[in-house]
């Protein structure tokens, strides 16, 4: 233990004493915060303000009918006919003329759009929208349609689930459990790409630095590799941390300092229906009533023996190899199994968290930190986690056992293949 | 004699690749033991086996009467051939961590790196890095992490590579030092001549076999030929003078006794300098005794094989 704890310390003194760690520590906030303001002002550059369509209405169904939004501003111009109404767009710089024929009712694939640029498909969807609702409701009143009997028979139907215990609950619910290991996914994904390559390069170091004799001959690979995988992990917490704190008060500090207001992309809670509140109050009761202390809990050992596992396979890799050179094809086929996870998690375990894909998947030590924390929140017997954190555990120390061997390997090997009795005599050793 | 270290019939393969065939070495307590043979003889193998970084695949190794083990590295102190620290961490600090490493507790450590600065010479180097050392200035931390844990037993291979002559020599020294304090040192290297002085026994290994091993100057005295390197004043110092006393050392000479040429530097320009060879039985007595007959000996050596010449004889006669 005490070898150990040497070895960790010195790791991750190493890791962050390192200039780029620190460089990036310090840089990474920036930049992300830089980048959304950077965002948020190129979009707001994009949009150039209001745009004028002039409408000649031939047909006299959509007078008035079209209504100004926030980027069209509709001008009618029936009255001066098509060939003024075009050398009035012309002359004035508007955006473009909607041509609306006689014959619309009949022939509505005759509505035409002059412009000098093809309009966006935001724009185009509007008019086609506010011509197909008001052509539709002409036709049903001619064939002797009430508007208002369609209108008032308008039915919105939403299950309310419930358990026979009596709790309602949503049927966004599945979602929103799936969500939670998907997020605690994604994270740890993030956190393997990021970390997992500075396992490997510290691992590769001894060999570059020429010192792995002398460690060895004090002190077993295994030891060696633990103490590099926990030390770098530690690290990678430490940056980790100061990313979302520096970030946070960064992004926090520009907000308040800008005076942007980050509110105004949501709408307005009092403008809501009745019904949409009932639905929110069921998610938030649907998330207060997830079993949030065993997530918690299994997010933190899942999320840890994961991240632990894929870098010991990083490890391992770096054990293999001689330089950081041979090391990148081996990062996609590493990522996939995770990207598997998180899609056989959206897909399998929502349709069926109890299934077959989905109970082999939660085993499995490369898919399991992602696939049974999804299927947590369905309930999961006991016995079912142990044995899926068993195995995770179990093969992580099987790895870094692994790596230690091809680690100790490496450095005997004079380019010879080891033979299998050689390998057995020295996973002996 | 008492015995640190035993490899009792060790063999190692790589592959179809025979390392180490049957080899069996014992190194004598508190002595400086040489390890000596050409690249690739077998010798890095035979330590890596000592420092377990390798198990043989017959054959055992015994430290101080016990079979090897995991607790033996605190004893052992390895300077490998392949020199290596890491580059960025401040020598100060690399110390205490490759000495806690091997068991050291970090205040015994640190009383022991000063003492080793003052020593070396090193001061103010505690808060350096090594990529800011020179390469002779690594090889005196690599000596001192080799050295720091005081162990039993010192591997060093191809020590002074690396070493300018007054840094070698300083090493050679606090070599020598650490043997009378007790330590045992084992010496690898392929310039057997650099050792020759230090070793009190060597094991000469070719081809994965030991050939030779032994007391050094046993050894010597084994392979000595009873020759003699002489040098005779002549009185005119001149070239006739020289060629006349030749004649009349050669008109007497015991026939048995073969007479050749040698060179060597003495203050004269025309001293007369022979190698002279004799049968077992006649002694540097007699010789010297024919000689005074003839003229005034200022020279008279007795010609010992050096190491390397041992090794070579020992080879073209297998």
């Amino acid at each position: 233990m005490g070898k150990l704890s040497l070895i960790i310390k010195r790791e991750y003194k190493a890791r962050v004493s390192n200039r780029s760690f620190i460089v990036m520590t310090f840089l990474s906030p920036i930049i992300a915060v830089g980048m959304i303001f950077l965002i948020v002002y190129l979009t707001q550059v994009n949009q150039d303000g209001q745009r004028t369509i002039v409408v000649v209405d031939d047909s006299g169904l959509f007078y008035k009918d079209f209504e100004n939004t926030e980027d069209i501003n509709y001008v009618d111009l029936s009255p001066i006919g098509l060939d003024n109404a075009k050398e009035s767009v012309r002359s004035n710089g508007y955006f473009g003329l909607l041509y609306i024929p006689k014959d619309v009712k009949s022939k509505p694939s005759t509505v035409r759009f002059f412009g000098s640029e093809v309009p966006g498909f935001s724009t185009l969807d509007a008019m086609e929208e506010q011509i197909e609702k008001k052509l539709t409701d002409e036709k049903l009143v001619d064939r002797g349609v009430d508007l208002d009997m369609i209108e008032e028979s308008k039915t919105l139907v939403s299950i309310n689930i419930e358990n026979f215990t009596g709790e309602r609950t949503s049927k966004i619910s599945n979602w929103i459990k799936a969500g939670f290991g998907g997020g605690a996914g994604y994270l740890l994904m993030m956190f393997i790409i990021i970390y997992g390559n500075m396992v490997m390069r510290s691992v590769i170091e001894e060999k570059t630095n020429r010192i792995i004799e002398v460690i060895i001959s004090s002190v077993k690979p295994f030891k060696l590799m633990m103490g590099k995988i926990i030390g770098t992990t530690l690290a990678g917490i430490t940056q980790f941390t100061i990313w979302i704190i520096l970030g946070g008060v960064l992004l926090f500090a520009l907000v308040s300092f800008l005076g942007i207001d980050a509110t105004s992309g949501q709408v307005p809670l009092g403008n809501m229906a009745a019904t949409d509140l009932d639905k929110i109050e069921l998610i938030i009761l649907d998330i207060l009533k997830l079993p949030l202390i065993t997530l918690a809990i299994f997010f933190i050992i899942y999320f840890i023996g994961g991240y632990f596992l894929y870098s010991s396979i990083y490890a391992a890799i770096g054990a293999a190899v001689d330089s950081e050179t041979d090391t990148q094809q081996f990062m996609l086929p590493l990522i996939t199994p995770l990207m598997l996870a998180i899609y056989v998690g959206f897909f399998a375990v929502i349709d069926n968290p109890h299934g077959i894909v989905a109970v082999v998947f939660s085993y499995i030590p490369l898919t399991s930190p992602i696939v049974m924390l999804m299927r947590i929140p369905f309930g999961v017997a006991w016995w079912e986690l142990l044995i899926s954190v068993g195995i995770l555990v179990a093969s992580f120390i099987f790895t870094v056992w692994f790596g230690s061997k091809i680690y100790r390997v490496g450095i005997l090997m004079y380019g010879k293949k080891p033979t299998y009795k050689e390998l057995m005599k020295w996973l002996k050793y | 004699m008492e015995y640190l270290l035993a490899a009792d019939h060790v063999s190692k393969k790589f592959g179809k690749y025979t390392a180490l065939n049957d080899l069996s070495i014992a190194v004598p307590k508190g002595s400086v033991f040489g390890l000596l043979g050409p690249n690739g003889a077998g010798k890095t193998t035979l330590i890596r086996i000592i420092n377990q970084i390798t198990a043989p695949d017959e054959g055992t190794v015994t430290l101080a009467g016990e079979p090897l083990q995991q607790k033996h590295i605190l004893n052992i102190g390895y300077m490998p051939e392949e020199r290596g620290l890491y580059k960025s961490m401040k020598v100060g600090e690399q110390l205490l961590y490759l000495a806690q490493l091997k068991g050291m507790s970090r205040k015994e450590a640190k009383e022991q790196s000063e003492y080793w600065f003052s020593r070396l010479g090193m001061s103010g180097w505690w808060d350096k890095k090594i990529q800011e050392l020179s390469k002779g200035q690594a090889q005196k931390v690599q000596f001192i992490v080799t050295v720091l844990h005081r162990p039993k037993l010192l591997i060093f291979d191809e020590p002074f590579s690396g070493f300018d002559p007054i840094n070698a020599n300083l090493i050679k020294d606090e070599i020598l030092k650490l043997r009378d304090e007790g330590a045992t040192i084992i010496f690898s290297t392929h310039r057997m001549e650099s050792v020759e002085a230090m070793c009190d026994h060597i094991a000469l290994i070719n081809k994965s076999n030991k050939i030779l091993d032994g007391n050094l100057a046993e050894i010597k005295r084994n392979y000595r030929s009873n020759t003699f390197e002489i040098g005779l004043e002549t009185q005119e110092d001149t070239y006739d003078a020289q060629q006349q006393l030749k004649v009349a050392i050669m008109q007497n000479i015991p026939e048995k006794w073969e007479v050749n040429p040698a060179s060597f530097k003495t203050i004269h320009d025309h001293d007369l300098k022979l190698k002279i060879q004799m049968p077992e039985g006649d002694s540097a007595n007699d010789l010297l005794r024919y000689l005074t007959t003839k003229g005034m000996v200022n020279h008279f050596v007795e010609v010992i094989p050096s190491v390397n010449e041992i090794f070579i004889q020992t080879i073209s006669s297998n």
